[in-house]
C-alpha cells in the first residue's frame, strides 16, 4: 500500500472545501453553468443522461481495505448501492446528486480518495499493471514510477488546461498488463546492456475516432530523467497540441502529423536545458517515495501446501476456479487472486456496496488489507497466502466473484454506453450480458482459450474496441443502434488494431455475428491451443469475413 | 453573427424542451405553464420550428433550476408524447438493463 503524507491529506482536504464553496454558489445562481462546469470537471463531476456522474481515481489502481469500504459507504449513501469500475482504474458513481456531491467528496477524503484530474484536459489518473509488486516478471514495481511522475503533474499550473486530456501508464513486466501502447504517454522501465534501470518512452497512443499506438521515441532514458522528460513532453505537446479542433486535439495527432522523430527532436530540445535541473532525481527522493510503498511481511512458505493440493484433488469446482483465476505471486507460497466483475447477465465492471464490503473484509483476512483494480474491469487481491485459497474460493463464490472466466470470452470489457453516458450512440451494456448468456457455458469457453471482447458505445472507445481480439463499436444509422465488429486487435506487448469485417450489423444481431467469428475461429485454428489472436494473425481477416458473409 | 439563441431549429414534427435538473440531473421537461416536471406525459408539446424557439429561451432563462437545455423529439399516441428516438427513451425511463440489486432511485420523481 501507499502511505499517504500530510501534505497530500491537506491537498485534497482543501480541494474538498473550495468545491463546496463552488457547489453553494452554483445552487444559489451565483455562477453559471458555463461558469460552474470547468469548475467540476477539474474535480471528476460529469453530467450524464440521467444524473451526474462522479468519477474517482484510484491511482496505479491499488485500494486498501478502508478505501473500498468507504466507496461501499458512498454508493450506499449518495448513490444507488453501486459503483462502476472503468478501464482506467478508476470508480464511477452514476447516480450522485450535486448538492450531496461535497459530502460525498469529503467522506472519500477521509480515505485519501478524490476525483481530481480525472476529467477534464489535464493529466490523468496515472495507471499501470494491477499485478505491480507481485508479478514474477517484473524488474521493479511500476507504481513508485508512476507515483513520482503523480506527485508531479497533480494541480501542476502548466498541465492543468492542455490541448487535450492526457492519459499516461507505467509499465515494468515483461508481458504488458498496462495496455501501454494505448495511452498518450507510456513509460516502460527496463535494464540496458549496463544492467542500469530506465524507460522506454512511447508517445501518441490513443484510441477514440483516430486511432493511434504510441511510438517508441527514446529507447532508454536513466530513470533520474524521467520527470524532466514527462515534463518536456507535456510542454511540447502543450505548445504545439491543436486547439482549434477537439477532434484533433490529442497528442496522437501532433506524433502523427510532425513524425515520431520529429516530435521527438522537439522533446529534446525542450528536455535538455532541464535535463539537470531541480526535477532531476536523486536516489534520496525516490527512496523516500519507494519507502511509502509498504508491503505484507512475508511468511517463508512453500509452493503447493498440502492444503491447496487436497482441496484440488477432491474439488472440481475449486480445481476449475484456481485453473482460471489464480496466478503464479513473486513470493513462493503465495499467489494473486483476480476477482472478475464479469457474472452472467451482469454489467461489466459493475461491484454491489455489498460486494465491496465482503471484499474488503476478504482483503483484510487473506490478502494483508490490499485490492487491486485492472483495467480489464476486474479487481484483484494480491497477496493470497496459496494455504488460504480454498477458504478464500469458497467466500469469493458467495459473494458471486468467482466466476471462473478471467481472459475467457465473457469476460468483457464495455463502456456504460448510452444506459448512462451523454456521449454514446448504442448501448454497450445489454450487448455485453447477452454475449455473457451466449457463452455460459464455461467448460466450452474454455475450450476457445484466450479471448478478449470489448465493446464501445461510440467513437470516443472507452471499451477500447480497437485492441479487443473482438472489438465492438456502437453506432447510430438512421435513428437506429448499428454495430460495427473488427478483430485481430490486442492490448499488450504485441498490441494490434483491429481490423473491420465489413457494414455494421444491427443490434439483434451482434451476439449472432460474434457466435460466428468464434465458430469460424474454431474451425480455422490450426490446433486447439492456438489462441484467437494468433488464428487472426496467421490467417488474415478475410477467412472471417467470408464465413461471417456466408452464415448471412 | 447570429447568436445561437436566434439561430432557426428545424422541428420536423412535435417536439418538447428538455434538460436536466441542476441539482441532481435529474430528467426534466419544460411544462406550458412555465414549471418543470419530471413527466413526459406532462410536458409541452410544439410543431412549430418559433413556438421550439420560445419554449427554448424561456427554458434557457432559468439559470438555477435547469442544465443543457435542448429540443427533443416526441411521438404522439392518443395526443400524449412519448419518447422519439432511443436516446430520449432511455432518458425518459432510465437504463434499458437491470440495476444491480434493482436498485431503488431515491426520490426521483419530486418535481423542479
Amino acid at each position: 500500500m501507499y502511505v499517504h503524507d500530510e501534505f497530500d491529506r491537506t491537498l485534497i482536504a482543501e480541494r474538498v472545501e473550495e468545491f463546496r464553496d463552488q457547489v453553494r454558489r452554483r445552487l444559489s445562481g451565483e455562477l453559471s453553468e458555463d461558469e460552474f462546469k470547468l469548475l467540476r470537471l477539474l474535480n471528476g463531476v460529469y453530467l450524464q443522461l440521467h444524473a451526474y456522474m462522479l468519477r474517482i481515481a484510484i491511482p496505479y489502481g491499488t485500494l486498501s481495505s478502508a478505501q473500498l469500504r468507504m466507496l461501499a459507504h458512498v454508493a450506499r449513501r449518495y448513490d444507488r448501492g453501486y459503483g462502476h469500475f472503468t478501464t482506467r482504474q478508476n470508480i464511477q458513481f452514476h447516480w450522485i446528486k450535486l448538492a450531496e456531491l461535497p459530502d460525498a467528496m469529503a467522506d472519500l477524503a477521509r480515505v485519501g480518495l478524490h476525483g481530481i484530474q480525472t476529467s477534464g484536459n489535464s493529466v490523468r489518473n496515472v495507471t499501470t499493471d494491477q499485478w505491480a509488486g507481485v508479478a514474477p516478471d517484473e524488474i521493479e514495481d511500476p507504481r513508485v514510477w508512476a507515483e513520482v511522475v503523480r506527485q508531479h503533474v497533480i494541480l501542476h499550473p502548466e498541465f492543468t488546461f492542455m490541448p487535450r486530456k492526457f492519459k499516461i501508464a507505467v509499465g515494468a513486466a515483461a508481458h504488458d498488463r498496462a495496455a501501454l501502447r494505448i495511452h498518450d504517454l507510456a513509460l516502460r522501465l527496463h535494464r540496458n546492456e549496463a544492467g542500469e534501470l530506465g524507460f522506454e518512452v512511447m508517445v501518441g497512443g490513443g484510441l477514440g475516432r483516430t486511432p493511434f499506438l504510441a511510438k517508441t521515441i527514446k529507447q532508454f532514458l536513466p530513470t533520474r530523467h524521467v520527470l524532466s522528460y514527462v515534463e518536456a513532453v507535456l510542454r511540447t505537446y502543450n505548445q504545439f497540441g491543436r486547439r482549434d479542433n477537439a477532434w484533433k486535439a490529442r497528442i496522437k495527432i501532433l506524433v502523427h502529423d510532425l513524425g515520431a522523430q520529429a516530435f521527438a527532436r522537439e522533446v529534446e530540445q525542450e528536455w535538455l536545458p532541464i535535463k539537470d535541473s531541480a526535477i532531476a532525481l536523486d536516489d534520496a527522493a525516490v527512496a523516500a517515495i519507494r519507502a511509502r510503498f509498504r508491503y505484507p511481511d512475508y511468511e517463508h512458505l512453500a509452493d503447493d501446501p498440502v492444503e491447496l493440493k487436497k482441496a484440488r484433488a477432491t474439488d472440481r469446482r475449486f480445481a476449475t476456479w484456481h485453473g482460471n483465476a489464480v496466478a503464479r505471486h513473486r513470493m513462493p507460497g503465495y499467489a494473486i487472486v483476480t476477482l472478475p466483475l464479469k457474472a452472467e447477465g451482469e454489467t461489466p465492471g459493475d461491484a454491489t456496496a455489498e460486494q465491496m464490503d465482503a471484499i474488503a473484509d476478504l482483503a483484510d483476512r487473506y490478502s494483508s488489507g490490499e485490492i487491486r483494480v485492472g483495467h480489464e474491469q476486474n479487481l484483484v487481491l494480491p497477496h493470497v497466502r496459496q494455504r488460504d485459497l480454498y477458504p478464500l474460493w469458497r467466500a469469493l463464490d458467495a459473494v458471486g466473484v468467482a466466476t471462473p472466466n478471467v481472459g475467457l470470452v465473457s469476460d468483457i470489457i464495455a463502456c456504460p454506453g448510452l444506459d448512462y453516458c451523454s456521449l454514446a450512440n448504442a448501448r454497450s451494456i445489454p450487448v455485453a450480458q447477452e454475449l455473457t448468456r451466449r457463452f455460459r457455458d464455461l467448460d466450452l469457453a474454455r475450450g476457445l482459450n484466450r479471448l478478449h471482447i470489448n465493446i464501445s458505445g461510440c467513437i470516443n472507445a472507452c471499451g477500447h474496441h480497437h485492441v479487443g481480439h473482438i472489438g465492438i463499436l456502437g453506432v447510430e444509422k438512421n435513428g437506429e443502434e448499428y454495430y460495427q465488429v473488427t478483430i485481430g486487435g490486442r492490448a499488450d506487448e504485441d498490441a494490434e488494431l483491429g481490423a473491420l469485417l465489413g457494414p455494421a450489423v444491427p443490434y439483434g444481431q451482434v451476439a449472432d455475428v460474434v457466435e460466428d467469428i468464434v465458430a469460424a475461429y474454431v474451425e480455422l485454428r490450426e490446433r486447439p491451443g492456438e489462441i484467437f489472436i494468433d488464428t487472426v494473425k496467421r490467417v488474415g481477416v478475410e477467412p472471417f469475413k467470408e464465413r461471417i458473409h456466408a452464415a448471412r | 453573427m447570429t447568436s445561437p439563441l436566434q439561430q432557426k431549429i428545424k422541428v420536423a414534427g412535435p417536439v418538447v424542451v428538455t434538460g436536466n435538473r441542476l441539482a441532481d440531473g435529474a430528467v426534466i421537461y419544460r411544462t406550458g405553464a412555465g414549471g418543470w416536471t419530471t413527466e413526459l406525459a406532462a410536458a409541452a408539446v410544439v410543431t412549430t420550428s418559433e413556438a421550439a424557439m420560445a419554449l427554448l429561451a424561456a427554458a434557457r432563462a432559468e439559470l438555477v433550476r435547469v442544465v443543457d437545455v435542448y429540443v427533443a423529439p416526441v411521438a404522439l399516441t392518443d395526443g400524449k408524447p412519448r419518447p422519439g428516438n432511443l436516446r430520449e427513451r432511455i432518458r425518459a425511463a432510465g437504463p434499458t438493463i437491470r440495476l444491480p440489486l434493482q436498485a431503488v432511485p431515491r426520490d426521483l420523481h419530486v418535481c423542479a
